[in-house]
């Protein structure tokens, strides 16, 4: 157990590294002079030196590489060439709402997903199966961006449901925060909805017919327990592997989604920064998504081997 | 002897795309107060479909006839609350595959207790120590230990005896062991039909032994019903079985079967030559006629019922002589 | 010669299997459906120059915001008197482009490294290293990432979505190849001597073919939906040609006035992926063995 820990932690940090090397590299692939990409439009000749002085430009480029790690290590990304100021807070400002939509849409896929999953399955053959199979592989066709717009289109403007855009904090609104985060989380969750559904009833299926659920059956349980717990309990592993295998399109979506509801998030700041040339926010975004992104997925696998005792406690039988 | 399971002209049909089949035919079957009671037959012939239906645990395609009566309740056609209420209290099984029998993601404790917990109501703390007490009986060593161990950690013969403990937790008065030592070494067999025979002294709990394996029968069975092509074609006490089987196909099993002091060179095992029928065929005859070296034109014609008496045979022309032994 | 002979008998079963699959396929309605709109998109898209009832850029601003049904104007105007209709078929165009060339440059370079990561062990580790990189790089932020280096544009969309559509091909080849490595035919040329490329080559990947198209045809409604994201957010298509992404991203501000020009081009990606969708399910099911119980 140990060891499987230990290796997959040294996997992450080797991945982390070559993530951060092909930023690196990336940002010096950037066309041109790239003191002149990071000034942006303002090009005399003083500020492209002071350029290159805070970027070591000049410098050899292991110098520079240690340089950016360095700095970034301790929490330096950088200032916005556009409004000078720290990347840094400007990701700790965004990200929370990022993190709040994201575990939201999550929840939501997973209620949703789990829910109808173990109904196809156990209605297996009836309406509701055939419900529950053709709503999947709708979630999993349909744009979530047009859904969104759809809802705002009918929900929100036509009906005045939910607020159409904008963004509360929790602390200083709770509920004015889950009025206005409910319905982007629904949009962003759609098609993690369907994957998760669909990986449900087929692990749900494959429990269904185990051997385990025949003597759960014979030891006289309920049909709850013999479903909710004996069966359900081995399908949930697969949910958690999809969550991890899911996280990128996930972020990808949240993206989208808060561009579509105005919501000041990661996503926000990302297509903002494209769009104004900003570079060290975007070598700044991309880096802390990669470094985000296999963080998480250490953490699903841990949180794999706390759910499987297989691979929790190793056999010694 | 009282009689705890009565089974009367059990039949089960299995619905599927190519039309019906039949899959146990009026199969009738008496089991007495802690006796052992072993089910014999090749697979496929509908033992161990017998054994699911008596706690209605087909799945929904299978449609089941006839009357099973556990200390007088009947149980065929009864609603799915009273079988939960029976399933693994009144009547336990025990299956094949102590590999993927018991769930992979809960300890054996845990699954143990369930059964504590569902049919008695006891605590959690008390279904545990129960749980314990159960491990020791069924000759688990460091119980203690074990009732904390994930099937996983446990090797094969000691999880057949988790699925034994978890079988006899609310003292059932039937137990229904579904081929219990097929999947297992031969050196742990023995062990597992142990314990077994020690539940049945201690506790006076009735066995049914559904198995294809001859030995195990002559090691723990009292009583022995052979079923062929989905039904029973002989029962009889097991040392008059062995030694005076009526039925040509017993006959046939006992000399198919190796035997302590024969020798290869000497008694060459026997085959019992043709195919079982398939289940969709239901020939008005003796569906052991084919296969028959004893069979008369009456096989063919019409089909035998099981003689009255103790020792019962369905045959037109069973074997009288005894078997040399 | 002895290696013939193993190659005749590893293609029958192929062939054999071929048929099987076709004809489950053609008796499964849903499958025939889905067909249908595909080729139906294909020729609205190939055709497009010659179906279109108008220039897809070509501005009638008399016309501007036209319900569907205007005469002239089957699925309506934009604000700018464009037609409705005229724009989802090139649109069409630009979803099929993306999707073909990003699933053709995810198996392009996934293919490969996945039955090398199956066949050699030495190199499973590094390849598996390679799919860990490209996965930390999600597909928006390694678009936002290409047009930050090279510029927006729909070809750049298509390689982020290729890129990052890599793993999953190299995952379903690595496995494969691993099955098939282990099976008697395979294991059988290896011992009469075959070199490692004929092997690979001409046991492995014939073999694998089926997986791989099943991967495919998950992966171009993938792309598809993913080329509609990143021109909707101005990284892929530049104005003014259009794509169903920019035709929903500029119907996003008059919405409210116009909704058929927000509802049309979202229904048109829908009914493409779904058609996509449902053929890739009916020959999961038609190749899986076990299709017959599920």
């Amino acid at each position: 157990m140990r060891r499987y820990l230990l290796g997959r932690l040294w996997q992450s940090i080797v991945t982390l590294i070559l993530a951060t090397i092909v930023v690196f590299v990336g940002v010096r692939a950037l066309p041109g002079d790239p003191a002149l990409a990071l000034a942006g439009e303002d090009r005399d000749p003083e500020s492209l030196r002071a350029i290159r002085e805070q970027y070591g430009l000049d410098d050899s480029l292991l110098v520079q590489f240690w340089q950016f790690v360095s700095h970034a290590a301790r929490g330096d990304l950088g200032q916005s060439i556009r409004t000078g100021e720290s990347v840094t807070t400007m990701i700790a400002n965004a990200l929370p709402v990022t993190i709040e939509l994201s575990v939201l849409a999550i929840l939501v896929a997973s209620v949703l997903g789990v829910g109808a999953g173990v109904v196809a399955a156990v209605r297996r053959g009836r309406p509701a199966e055939w419900a529950a199979n053709a709503l999947a592989l709708l979630g999993l066709s349909v744009p979530n961006f047009w859904l969104g717009l759809m809802a705002i289109l009918y929900l929100s403007v036509a009906l005045g449901l939910f607020p159409a855009s904008g963004f509360v904090p929790f602390f200083t609104d709770p509920v004015g925060n889950l009025h206005h985060l409910i319905l982007p989380a629904l949009i962003l969750g759609t098609g993690l909805a369907a994957v998760i559904m669909r990986q449900t009833r087929s692990s749900m299926l494959d429990a269904l017919s185990a051997d385990y659920i025949r003597t759960a059956e014979a030891k006289g349980l309920s049909p709850r327990a013999v479903i909710g717990r004996h069966a359900l309990r081995n399908s949930l592993i697969v949910v958690v592997t999809i969550v991890g295998l899911q996280l990128g399109a996930l972020i990808s979506g949240a993206v989208v989604t808060e561009r579509i509801f105005a919501l000041p998030g990661f996503g926000k700041l990302t297509v903002d920064a494209v769009f104004q040339r900003d570079y060290p926010v975007i070598q700044a975004v991309v880096l802390v998504t990669a470094a985000a992104y296999i963080l998480i997925n250490l953490l699903v696998d841990l949180l794999y081997s706390v759910i499987d005792p297989r691979i929790r406690v190793r056999g010694d039988a | 002897m009282n009689t705890v399971l009565e089974v009367k002209n059990l039949s089960v049909t299995f619905r599927t795309e190519d039309g019906t089949l039949s899959a146990v035919d009026r199969v009738s079957l008496e089991v007495g107060e802690s006796e052992v009671l072993a089910v014999v037959g090749e697979s496929g012939c509908g033992k161990s479909v017998s054994a699911m239906s008596l706690a209605g645990l087909l799945p929904r395609t299978a449609t089941v006839a006839g009357s099973v009566k556990l200390d007088g309740i009947e149980l065929i056609g009864a609603d799915k609350r009273t079988l939960r209420s029976i399933r693994g209290r009144e009547m336990a099984y025990i299956f094949q595959e102590p590999m993927t029998s018991l769930n992979p993601v809960f300890t054996v404790g845990h699954q143990i207790a369930e059964v504590l917990r569902t049919h008695i109501g006891l605590s959690r703390q008390a279904a545990r120590d129960r749980s314990v007490e159960l491990l020791k009986l069924v000759g688990i060593p460091s119980a203690e230990r074990r009732v904390g161990d994930y099937p996983h950690q446990l090797s094969g013969g000691m999880r057949q005896r988790v699925m034994i403990a978890m079988a006899v937790a609310c003292d059932p008065k039937v137990l229904i062991a579904d081929e219990p030592t097929t999947a297992l070494d031969v050196t742990i067999q023995a062990g597992i039909l142990d314990v077994l025979r020690e539940l049945r002294e201690r506790l006076g709990t009735s066995i049914v032994l559904i198995t294809h394996d001859l030995g195990v029968v002559a090691d723990l069975a009292d009583r022995v019903a052979v079923m062929y092509a989905r039904r029973v074609v002989e029962t009889a006490e097991v040392h008059e079985l062995f030694s005076r089987p009526q039925h040509p196909y017993t006959a046939g099993l006992l000399g198919a079967s190796p035997a302590a002091g024969r020798h290869a060179e000497t008694h060459r095992l026997n085959e019992i030559p043709g195919l079982v029928p398939v289940l969709a065929e239901q020939p008005d005859a003796c569906t052991f006629a084919d296969r028959c070296p004893r069979a008369l034109d009456t096989c063919t014609a019409s089909e035998p019922n099981l003689t009255p008496g103790p020792h019962r045979v369905a045959c037109w022309n069973p074997v009288r002589e005894p078997v040399e032994v | 010669m002895a290696i013939t002979d193993v190659t005749v008998t590893a293609g029958t079963p192929l062939r054999s299997n071929r048929r099987r699959v076709v004809r489950r396929m053609l008796r499964n309605p849903l499958a025939i459906s889905g067909l249908v709109v595909l080729g139906l998109a294909v020729v609205l898209a190939v055709f497009a120059p010659w179906l279109a009832p108008h220039e897809p850029t070509q501005t009638h601003l008399d016309q501007a915001f036209a319900p569907p049904g205007t005469a002239g104007y089957l699925l309506g105007t934009d604000d700018l008197g464009r037609d409705v209709l005229a724009r989802i078929m090139y649109g069409l165009r630009a979803s099929l482009h993306v999707g073909l060339l990003a699933v053709a440059t995810s198996l392009a370079i996934g293919v490969p490294l996945g039955l090398m990561a199956g066949y050699f062990r030495a190199i499973d580790a590094l390849i598996s290293r390679f799919t860990d990189l490209v996965l930390a790089f999600p597909f928006l932020i390694l678009a936002v990432g290409l047009a930050a280096i090279r510029g927006a544009s729909l070809g750049n969309a298509a390689i982020a979505i290729g890129i990052a559509q890599i793993p999953g091909v190299i995952r379903i080849v690595r496995s494969e190849t691993l099955r098939l490595k282990s099976l008697d035919f395979v294991a059988a040329a290896i011992v009469e001597g075959a070199g490692d490329a004929w092997v690979l080559g001409r046991h492995i990947l014939p073999n694998a073919a089926s997986v791989i198209i099943v991967q495919a045809t998950v992966a171009i409604p993938a792309a598809i939906l993913g080329e509609a994201v990143l021109s909707f957010l101005g990284l892929g298509i530049q104005p003014p040609a259009p794509s169903l992404g920019t035709m929903l991203s500029d119907a996003q501000q008059f919405a409210a006035r116009a909704p058929w020009a927000a509802v049309m081009p979202g229904v048109a990606i829908m009914l493409l992926t779904l058609a996509f969708n449902v053929v890739g399910d009916s020959l999961r099911d038609a190749l899986d063995p076990k299709a017959s119980r599920r």
